[in-house]
């Protein structure tokens, strides 16, 4: 299966990034083969809607699992829609987080926020 | 004659000076723009007379015609729709209403429907006909319920508008059709960073404008020295003063209960006159 973790650079050392609709990419995991590729996440210059749209890039790499700090209302929505599981991610690199997802240390992120719409420097 | 009011931050007096403005003519139009919040009805008491729900149009589809193309999806720059499987997602509440999902959808899946997101009040209090725009909690956007208001003022008529405090969309939808801005200011450094953003916002419409500091108490007054230093015409200024605290925690329309105050009153609407007559 592949797991999904955002981050800030190309690199699995990197801390798994506190957003997730306007993180700058995405590490795309395999657990199968351990390989992983980068994605680029369109969604974070959007004006509105970034997780609507970081939720659809996922939903098109064929990913089961998330692991994320946080996720809003929306985003959840079209990943709940697409059967993606979310997991609530812990301090450490996206790399660490990913060996415990493999572990089944991590549990499921439960709590979604309503989002931070227009506030976040878009207007409306 | 159309004088909207605005300020920088909540809190300045907008409503204050919107309603005993309205009040103190003749006759007059006061539209609460204030949508989020509007609470000129709280001083002005209006015998609701007419609501209207306001509506915009957001995509709607007939999931039996929609074949997962993913044309809408692509399409919409905010992120309104959604593809999980084949499944069509809408998030109605972020939709800017463009329609450019419907004209896409090649499959004409997608048609457009109505959504309410609020109402406006029509109402009468003595002389002044009111005009309160109400926005439902949670929407993102009072745009369109703005849009409406604008449509509704008469046209040869004194009209105050009670603008939204900032200088976002709202705020710029709410001063488009006046012909004079009473920017309303408190006399503090504070104050003067929120005057800041409205008088660039007035300068960039290049609507005639004057100021009125409000809650001014004796001693240093940046706000006043601000306008100074810009050659900003000050309309007048009202003293921080424990009678109008009195009457406005009441909810009294100050005019009709202190003479000094309705002779302040008088003479701000006529220097907006002359002002407007320039």
């Amino acid at each position: 299966m592949k797991v999904v973790v955002p981050v800030e650079s190309k690199s699995l050392e990197t801390p798994v990034c506190p957003s997730f609709g306007r993180t700058p990419l995405f590490v795309l995991f395999d657990t199968e083969n351990k390989k992983h590729e980068f994605l680029n996440n369109e969604a974070a210059a959007s004006q509105g809607g970034a997780g609507i749209k970081a939720a659809q890039t996922l939903v098109d790499s064929g990913a089961a699992a998330l692991i994320t700090y946080r996720c809003g209302e929306n985003a959840a929505q079209v990943l709940n829609a697409a059967n993606i599981k979310m997991y609530k991610a812990q301090d450490g690199t996206a790399g660490e987080n990913i060996s415990k997802f493999i572990d089944g240390k991590l549990s499921l992120l439960t709590e979604t926020h309503p989002g931070f719409h227009n506030h976040g420097g878009a207007k409306g | 004659m159309k004088i909207a009011v605005l300020s920088g931050k909540g809190g300045t007096g907008k409503t204050f000076i919107s309603t005993n403005l309205a009040c103190i003519a003749d006759k007059a139009t006061y539209v609460d723009c204030d949508v989020e919040e509007p609470n000129g009805h709280l001083f002005l008491k209006p015998e609701i007379t007419k609501r209207i729900p306001i509506s915009v149009l957001v995509p709607h589809v007939d999931e039996s015609r929609c074949t997962a193309c993913r044309k809408c999806v692509d399409f919409c720059k905010y992120n309104v729709l959604a593809l999980a499987g084949d499944k069509l997602m809408i998030f109605y509440e972020i939709c800017h209403s463009c329609g450019g999902c419907t004209l896409f959808c090649p499959q004409k899946a997608l048609t457009e429907k109505e959504r309410e997101v609020g109402v406006i009040e029509e109402g009468v209090s003595e002389n002044v006909a009111v005009l309160t725009g109400l926005l439902n909690t949670g929407e993102v956007s009072g745009v369109p319920i703005i849009k409406h208001l604008m449509e509704k003022m008469p046209k040869h008529e004194t009209v105050v508008i009670d603008c939204p405090p900032g200088s976002a969309c709202v705020v710029m939808e709410s001063i488009r059709e006046a012909d004079f801005c009473i920017l309303v200011a408190e006399p503090t450094s504070f104050g003067v960073h929120n005057l800041t953003m409205i008088y660039e916002l007035v300068t960039l419409f290049n609507i005639p404008f004057g100021v009125v500091i409000n809650k001014v108490l004796p001693g240093e007054n940046p706000a006043q020295k601000f306008c100074a230093e810009h050659k900003i015409n000050i309309l007048t200024q009202i003293p921080f003063d424990e009678e109008l605290g009195r009457l406005n925690s009441k909810g009294h329309i100050v005019v009709d209960e202190s003479k000094k105050y309705r002779k302040l009153f008088q003479e701000l609407l006529k220097t907006v006159e002359g002002e407007v007559a320039k």
